[in-house]
């Protein structure tokens, strides 16, 4: 604990002014009687305390990290340092335009390079990370239905398998949700689908590849099924990597999508964020996408706002969302280019189904068997359960001694004790000949000795944690001796 | 390849692993129908250095004016150390702690946040990030909604001298819910809320007053007595404040007789830099009763089966992964870096250097105020006592002048005339910390000329001195 270097009258003089100004200005009783307990330490303690924390955490840059869903792909270094450039970095998010052009550009260039491999008509920056998009991209839904007087659709369908953004983020737009049942293949039930639409339904929420790391095969079907009934189909972007430069949501049918910045264009997922969620729509969506947003204008760039765009579904950060993350992306992408961006579908759907041929023939069981897997798979562990009495997250503790992320755990819900692999395309082929041998060696760990992997982790600064108590017995903050 | 690391021998191995004969096979699932082209329309890859040449006319086209304004996003001096650690990749390339095992580094930091913004703030708990201040503000609103058993409204008042986007953002969240945001006049000459005017809602039924400290104008707000009246009008108070300014003024956990019970803002003065609006962070801190209600994650101290110290992600029934449709919120990635940096930020500025930021922008303020109000027909416009903004009254058209301004490389203020056109040609103007007297001259005398300029030949935007 950093407070636990605190010394009263400690401090690391070089970062402050000089002396304490006049504050007379301030009446006394707003003013604060004590000063606020913060750390009181020097430069060095607090530079190592704080890299002696970073080095308790597994990372990309350290550890191969095949958590599913999530995109752990390499981070290159260039996006950090071009997106902070002085002119970038220091720029106030109310500078006029005029100041402004040199960022504006690379803004304006980030929504044509989405539109692009996406296939949508207009793409929006400002949501601040997936599930924010996906607030918006339900919004954007609910603002259609209503201009159209069309107000009586009070049902979002969600497949039981979605992330739980997806249903919570329709609630919070004021919809109810009903799940729709995945069939035993992977895909969604279409019957049960067809039964689901009506004139309560506003539309669907679907990701393709879906979360059971397959692509959903009859996606022109249940687009037409949809739309037929007067719903709208909206897309998680959440597992785009799998399909860059292959298929793109706009031509499935989606009217709306939101993509995962910080996982598709790397940018990256600093311990839990920022991230960047843009929305991209269909032309009949349009008028309705959050502000404010990039135009060019004979080679200017400006912005647009809730003047030019009075139908919009409004703002939702106070600036223009994540603008850091979004400078990170583009450089990301220019250094791609268009035909890095095929290769990432390429290559990270190369290594999964490599990875997952290689552990089938190691004795695992894919979830489904006999479908070919997209940028990710699932394994299921229910028969090492059942005869091994050692479970998926016993498996995964294990795999942080041997010097690997876990991947997924328990996600989706429907596919009992699984894992979900997401290799991606950054991964070169022995690292996942490695993953292979660990897997193996578990698994045999778990035959011999099976005491071993139930109580893993044995390397990490901690053993497993006793969450019960956590939660039991709340400590939120550092009281010191109080 | 940039980022992919496969030979070609390591590619026809795999394939042969697989059983396909190209890489393409792997897509056979995918409609023929739908399988898109070559991208035409994006242009071909680009070398680092290339980029780096292209990135750095860019920087340089958006120049590094002389700026003044703040309206929501203030220049602060961060410390060297703050982004060289920050930027380590076991901060910047690992994700949400899930495994909490492998991620002790971050979850004991997010701790430590916790730990600092409830000292900050004088609250009991703090969660650990969510998008913004303006939508940190959204979600007190919608966790004001839930946790008010003693109302059943869904109205909030919301005084009209907080931030304006705030407002907007905070309808675009909560409308769809059926909440209504009712807005509260402030008084024409401190800037403050108006008490007579709030009056008027005395012993209705709203689920929340919303406190804004400092508030958009800058001003401060007397927060005891407004919390004290939404307590005793069984309102919950939702304290929206500037971190920094909470340094120096009375913490929103001791307002009035019983504390706020919600507060939240932009974490941005403390420690990220002004860079285009984000990311920054919003920071949502509460009383130990609301605790269940808190979007977000939220980490626990607890021990391992050894029973040593260790942290973990807790309260975890709240959210959205495990509770879906009734989550507290939809949030999942929040703002994780950002508070690393601010955790690092507050650790090296110590709550005596974070008062000396404080102080010196309130006196670098004060001393722009003097510098610009000592020119013919510029004035102050409230009189209520401010933290480190001000609004000044311009003798000539507000967005000419800085038109003008912005030509010569001074960012002059934020023009009020499209939120408040009641203010007539008003400005909002900043100086923390980070601007000299030389700068504050150098404005002055920018404006003079530019007031000049404009009073003998009004339609003249760009004067050639």
């Amino acid at each position: 604990m950093i407070y636990e270097h605190s010394r009263k009258g400690r401090r690391a003089t070089a970062q402050a002014p000089r002396e304490q100004a006049d504050l007379s200005g301030i009446p006394s009783a707003l003013r604060r009687e004590t000063q606020p307990r913060l750390p009181e330490v020097s430069e060095m303690q607090a530079v190592r305390h704080f890299t002696r924390l970073s080095q308790k955490n597994f990372s990309i840059d350290t550890h191969f990290y095949p958590l599913g869903s999530c995109t752990m792909k390499y981070n290159p270094r260039a996006c950090n340092t071009l997106a902070s450039l002085p002119g970038l970095i220091g720029r106030h998010p109310l500078a006029p335009e005029t100041h402004s052009q040199g960022f504006m550009a690379c803004l304006f260039e980030l929504q044509e390079i989405l539109k692009t491999v996406t296939g949508m008509h207009a793409v929006s920056l400002t949501p601040a990370a997936g599930a924010q998009g996906e607030f918006a991209g339900v919004a954007m839904i609910r603002a259609y239905h209503d201009a159209r007087g069309d107000t009586e659709r009070s049902e979002i369908l969600v497949p039981d398998a979605a992330h739980g953004t997806n249903p919570a983020s329709a609630v919070m737009c004021g919809y109810k949700t009903r799940e729709i049942p995945t069939g035993s293949d992977g895909d969604i039930d279409v019957d049960a689908l067809k039964s689901a639409l009506g004139p309560q339904a506003a539309g669907i929420m679907l990701t393709n590849p879906s979360t059971v790391g397959v692509f959903e095969r009859r996606i022109k079907e249940i687009a037409e099924l949809v739309h037929a009934a007067g719903g709208l189909l909206y897309y998680d972007g959440a597992n785009l990597n799998a399909i860059l430069g292959k298929v793109r949501p706009g031509d499935m049918g989606f009217d709306v999508i939101h993509m995962n910045l910080h996982k598709t264009f790397s940018t990256p997922h600093g311990g839990g964020g920022p991230g960047a969620g843009p929305v991209g729509v269909s032309q009949r969506l349009e008028p309705y996408l959050p502000v404010p947003m990039v135009d060019m204008d004979g080679g200017d760039y400006r912005w647009l706002t809730e003047k030019d765009r009075p139908a919009s579904i409004g703002r939702l950060s106070a600036f223009a969302g994540n603008a850091g993350v979004l400078l990170r992306a583009y450089v990301y992408a220019r250094l791609l280019g268009r035909e890095g961006m095929h290769r990432v579908a390429e290559f990270s759907t190369l290594n999964a189904n490599y990875l997952l041929k290689r552990l089938m023939e190691a004795g695992f069981d894919a979830a489904y068997p006999e479908r070919r897997a997209s940028h990710e798979f699932i394994l299921t562990l229910k028969r090492q359960a059942k005869e091994l009495g050692v479970n998926t997250m016993d498996f995964a503790k294990r795999m942080l001694d041997y010097g690997v992320h876990a991947p997924t755990t328990y996600f989706p819900l429907l596919v009992p004790e699984c894992l979900l692999v997401e290799p991606t395309e950054s991964e070169a082929k022995e690292e996942l000949d490695n993953f292979v041998e660990i897997m193996a060696s578990i698994k045999q760990e778990a035959e011999t000795q099976p005491e071993l992997v139930i109580q893993a982790p044995h390397t990490m600064p901690v053993r497993r944690l006793d969450d019960v108590r956590a939660a039991r017995e709340l400590d939120l903050a550092w009281r010191g001796d109080e | 390849m940039p980022f992919i690391p496969h030979t070609e021998e390591d590619i026809q191995a795999m394939l042969a692993t697989i059983g396909v004969e190209h890489i393409d096979a792997l897509f056979d699932e995918i409609p023929k129908e739908l399988r898109c082209g070559e991208l035409n329309t994006i242009p071909p890859g680009m070398s680092e250095m290339e980029l780096s040449r292209l990135m750095q006319a860019r920087a340089r086209a958006d120049g590094q004016p002389l700026c003044f304004i703040g309206a929501g996003a203030y220049d602060h001096h961060i410390p060297a150390a703050v982004w060289e650690l920050t930027t380590r990749g076991e901060f910047y390339t690992a994700y949400t702690p899930y495994q909490a095992e492998a991620s002790q580094g971050t979850l004991q930091l997010l701790y430590e946040y916790q730990s600092i913004m409830t000292a900050l703030t004088g609250m009991d708990v703090s969660n650990a990030s969510l998008y913004d201040g303006a939508s940190a503000l959204a979600e007190a609103v919608l966790m004001a909604v839930r946790a008010n058993r003693k109302s059943k409204s869904k109205r909030i008042l919301v005084p009209r001298n907080l931030h304006p986007v705030y407002r907007k953002v905070t309808r675009t969240i909560v409308h769809n819910q059926q909440i209504e945001l009712v807005e509260v006049a402030y008084n024409s000459e401190s800037g403050e809320i108006d008490k007579q005017e709030l009056q008027r809602y005395s012993g209705e039924d709203y689920a929340a007053l919303i406190i804004p400290q400092p508030n958009f104008f800058g001003v401060l707000e007397a927060a005891d007595e407004l919390t004290d009246w939404a307590h005793a009008n069984g309102m919950l108070a939702i304290a929206v404040v500037n971190p920094l300014a909470m340094t120096v003024l009375k913490p929103a956990g001791e307002w009035g007789e019983q504390g706020a019970d919600i507060c939240c803002g932009e974490g941005q003065p403390l420690g990220a830099p002004l860079a285009s609006g984000g990311p920054y962070f919003g920071f949502l801190c509460c009383t130990q009763k609301l605790v269940r209600q808190m979007p977000g994650r939220i980490i626990g101290r607890t021990v391992d089966m050894d029973g040593k110290p260790g942290y973990a992600l807790t309260l975890q029934a709240r959210e959205q992964h495990i509770r879906r449709s009734k989550a507290t919120s939809n949030i999942c990635t929040n703002q994780g870096l950002m508070v690393t940096a601010a955790t690092i930020h507050m650790t090296l500025m110590g709550s005596e250097g974070m008062q000396r930021v404080a102080a010196a922008s309130h006196a670098n303020t004060g001393k722009l105020t003097q510098a610009l109000t000592s020119l013919h027909g510029v004035e102050s416009v409230f009189d209520g006592p401010v933290f480190h903004e001000r609004v000044l009254r311009l003798p000539i058209a507000a967005n000419k002048a800085l038109r003008a301004l912005a030509a010569h490389n001074v960012l002059g203020g934020f023009d009020l005339s499209d939120d408040y056109p009641e203010l007539g040609d008003a400005i909002l103007v900043c100086a923390t910390e980070i601007i000299s007297d030389s700068d504050i001259e150098n404005y002055r005398g920018k404006l003079e000329r530019v007031i000049a300029s404009q009073v003998e030949t009004p339609c003249q935007l760009k004067p050639d001195w």
